[in-house]
């Protein structure tokens, strides 16, 4: 049982969680995940972790409220319990002194990306960060990007905060100002896939983060096997962070929608009796430190 | 040894020359239309009749084969005596002496490779059916409440982690708590049993038994821990440091689903048994949505398997009952090569799954969308034999078809899962990736560090991995033993602890 400590909105549909799981936070590196399962009757979901801290013990983990699980992981406050949590899974980011490293993050993409960001940051990589979102409400943590970033630029769709457009708008922009030696772009599909052809032509190493559809998250289920340079990589042992250069990305969108139906037949049965799934989460046993 | 005396209402022993004569009683199944559609077991099980008649036929070979011939040498001749006494729960502690596990071993052994495999009496009728009698004292001692487990010595004041749930780590845990030792279990997923839960489906092995035999051991003592991920939540260098723990037995299974390497593989509609099981078994996906996990549709479709293991077996009659409106197993040689359970391939065949031996897919067929509609194959013949023995499969040239198919299965085999050892410095392998073990101690490259199970071998059977499990414990036991003696440590395990390998044969 993992207690929650801490849950708060940091938009609409988007919470941030610390939750008490000493022996992950203590190994966990940056790009690492965990798998999460809710109830005795949950789906085992990857969740990022964007923070740690060693000292209380607990992970942080940012969810957007999509499908039936984050939904209803988005109405847990503290007191509640995950039942079960394992990690930190997957290979860290490689972190290095690359010199001038561009980081972007589209939607709840920045979460993931937040971590290697501050690490880039402390291994003295010069940071540019373009933070993306559909509309001014959605964007979350650009004060803690910016504090690690030496320069921050925030694109909405709709154009209801910062600069009106696309992300890769203003990554073409910082390429053709300055000497990038090496992009993180972690986000929608079709906004890695954009930003990997953006870079491709100039020959700048990109790496992307990917969300396949996983179950067991340790390698034993090859349910969230992406096509990486031609040939079967799985993004929970080999990954989740790849070049995107290299990433079949119709695949992996195609692979994406498998369970789509049955994705949405769950949400819709959730939110139509939402106290059913509500019953089966655990509380915190009591002696949670504060 | 005296002839027992019979209980009341048995018929009087045949001799010999007469037993040869009896006729193996059928394990009693369920109707094999009914049994597709739901995931109940399919076997019923003996009854106390139908098991006195089959021991009966027991020859009590003064030199009995079946007991080598099984990989943790149950004492068959012993515990089929006990069963013609009438003396089930007496018949089940005796298997448990070296099988903690009998009500599983006696659902999903390959008993016709082991211990039936060298009964005399297939020279003549068919070989005794020591599962089907192990499987119902198993039964009997849980359905009765009469299960007695083994006495538990004073503590030895050593602790052993093992690494991974399944049967090799249960078998070894249930011989270290029996010397002495504290053993703690550390399982990656949420439920303890490794392969026994997520890979064997209900109908075959229902996971209330996986429980109760995980409970048994509970009471003996070992402790089980869910969610940790060793390689990656604790390190090997932890668990000997920090965690205090004086050896660790890593047998974390083998892992990584193998693919085809075909065109199409990445086709929505192809997935790894694995997966397939992994979901409906460990996630109750078949309960869905009561159950939040999916699992592809199969209802109204065709679904086929590639491969002819137990688990090809397990993963196209689990389509079956998903509701599958055609099931196919494609299998590159022929039936004779295939190396499932008999007992499978007899049930999948009067489940309705249609066998289509010496095919071998050769690229996968998707639409617009992605998604698989079709397998192109290619026709096989057999040609001369291979390394492992069998003949090898020779594609006929021009022989290509097309099977229409909304689902396919990929059963190819595993290869190692390398988070263990790629996180354990001097940790050796294999050229494969599998941990290098010694055969004999199961020893590993690092001092107080065994391994075990498919992770050595590669994937095998569960027995298989029972039988390492039990050879590691005895070696751990040595280790701990002659270690406490040159620690000088006050060990009063150490007297305590029997002499392990050498009375275990």
């Amino acid at each position: 049982m993992f207690p929650i400590v801490e849950a708060r909105f940091l938009a609409p549909e988007i919470k941030l969680f610390r939750v008490q799981a000493p022996r992950v936070a203590r190994r966990r590196l940056p790009g690492q995940f965990v798998i999460v399962r809710l109830h005795e009757h949950g789906e085992r979901i990857p969740l990022t972790i964007a923070d740690s801290s060693a000292a209380d013990g607990t992970v942080t983990l940012i969810v957007q409220g999509i499908g039936k699980t984050t939904k209803l992981m988005n109405r847990l406050e503290p007191g509640d319990a995950v039942l079960d949590l394992a990690g930190p899974l997957g290979k860290p980011s490689e972190v290095e002194r690359f010199g001038t490293v561009a980081v972007v993050g589209g939607g709840v993409g920045a979460a993931i990306a937040w971590p290697t960001a501050v690490a880039f940051h402390q291994a003295g990589n010069r940071l540019l960060t373009v933070l993306g979102a559909r509309t001014r409400e959605l964007v979350i943590l650009e004060p803690e990007l910016a504090a690690v970033s030496d320069r921050l630029v925030v694109t909405t769709d709709d154009g209801s905060y910062g600069r009106p457009g696309l992300v890769t708008g203003v990554l073409a922009e910082l390429m053709a100002a300055e000497r990038i030696d090496r992009v993180l772009a972690i986000g929608p599909v079709p906004m890695m896939r954009a930003v990997a052809e953006l870079t491709r032509p100039l020959g700048v190493k990109t790496i992307v983060s990917l969300n396949s559809i996983m179950v067991d998250g340790t390698g034993m289920c090859g349910g969230c096997r992406v096509l990486v340079a031609g040939s079967s990589q799985f993004a929970c042992v080999d990954g989740p962070e790849f070049d995107a250069h290299e990433v079949d990305f119709t695949a992996l969108a195609q692979r994406n929608a498998a369970y789509r139906e049955a994705e949405q037949a769950s949400l819709a049965a959730f939110l139509a009796h939402p106290e059913r799934d509500l019953c089966r989460i655990h509380a915190a046993p009591l002696e949670v430190p504060s | 040894m005296s002839t027992p005396t019979p209980v009341p209402g048995t018929p009087v022993r045949p001799k010999p020359s007469e037993r040869m004569k009896m006729p193996r009683q059928e394990m009693p199944a369920r109707d094999a239309v009914g049994r597709g559609h739901d995931f109940d077991e399919v076997n019923l099980g003996f009854d106390p009749t139908l098991s006195l008649a089959e021991a009966a036929r027991c020859l009590e070979c003064a030199k009995p084969t079946c007991m080598h011939g099984c990989p943790v040498h149950v004492d068959v001749r012993a515990f089929v005596r006990l069963v013609l006494a009438g003396d089930f729960a007496g018949a089940a502690a005796k298997i448990r002496e070296d099988n903690v596990l009998p009500a599983v071993t006696g659902r999903v052994c390959p008993q016709e490779d082991q211990c039936e495999g060298t009964c005399l009496l297939a020279k003549r009728t068919a070989p005794l059916a020591i599962g089907h009698l192990e499987r119902f004292v198993a039964d009997w001692e849980r359905a009765t409440g009469t299960v007695s487990l083994p006495k538990i010595p004073p503590p030895s004041g050593k602790r052993v982690a093992i690494v991974g749930s399944g049967p090799a780590g249960l078998a070894a845990a249930g011989d270290l708590v029996q010397r002495g030792h504290a053993v703690r279990v550390f399982e990656a997923l949420h439920e303890i049993g490794g392969v026994l839960v997520y890979g064997i489906p209900e109908f075959r092995l229902p996971k209330e038994i996986v429980r109760e035999e995980v409970e048994n051991l509970r009471k003996m003592g070992v402790e089980f821990e869910t969610n940790v991920v060793v390689g990656r939540t604790l390190t090997v260098d932890e668990l000997l440091g920090e965690e205090g723990f004086d050896a660790v037995f890593l047998a974390v299974g083998a892992g990584l689903p193998r693919f085809l390497g075909i065109p199409g593989e990445h086709l929505i509609g192809v997935c790894s048994a694995n997966e397939l099981l992994t979901r409906v078994n460990l996630m109750k996906a078949y309960l869905f949505p009561e159950y939040d996990e999916p699992v592809y549709e199969c209802r109204g479709k065709a679904v086929a398997v590639v491969g002819g293991g137990n688990t090809a077996l397990d993963a196209i009659r689990t389509a079956l009952r998903l509701g599958a409106r055609e099931a196919t197993l494609i299998y590159r040689r022929s039936e004779a090569e295939m190396p499932a359970r008999a007992e499978e391939v007899h049930h999948a065949q009067q489940e309705g799954i249609r066998f289509l031996t010496l095919t071998d897919p050769v690229e996968l067929l998707g639409n617009d969308k992605g998604s698989l509609v079709a397998a192109r194959c290619r026709r096989m013949e057999l040609g001369e034999p291979d390394a492992s023995g069998r003949r090898r499969p020779v594609p006929i040239p021009g022989s290509d078809f097309e099977i229409p198919l909304d689902l396919l299965i990929i059963a190819a085999g595993t290869s190692a899962n390398p988070v263990v050892q790629s996180t354990t410095p001097g940790l050796a392998t294999d050229k494969r990736g599998y941990i290098a073990a010694d055969p004999e101690t199961l020893a590993t490259s690092r001092h107080g560090v065994f391994a075990g199970g498919d992770i050595v071998t590669g994937g095998a059977t569960v027995i298989l991995a029972m039988g390492a499990g039990r050879k590691a414990a005895a070696a751990i036991d040595q280790f701990l033993v002659s270690a406490s003696g040159v620690g000088g440590r006050s060990a009063p395990a150490a007297g305590a602890a029997p002499s392990g390998p050498a009375d275990r044969g």
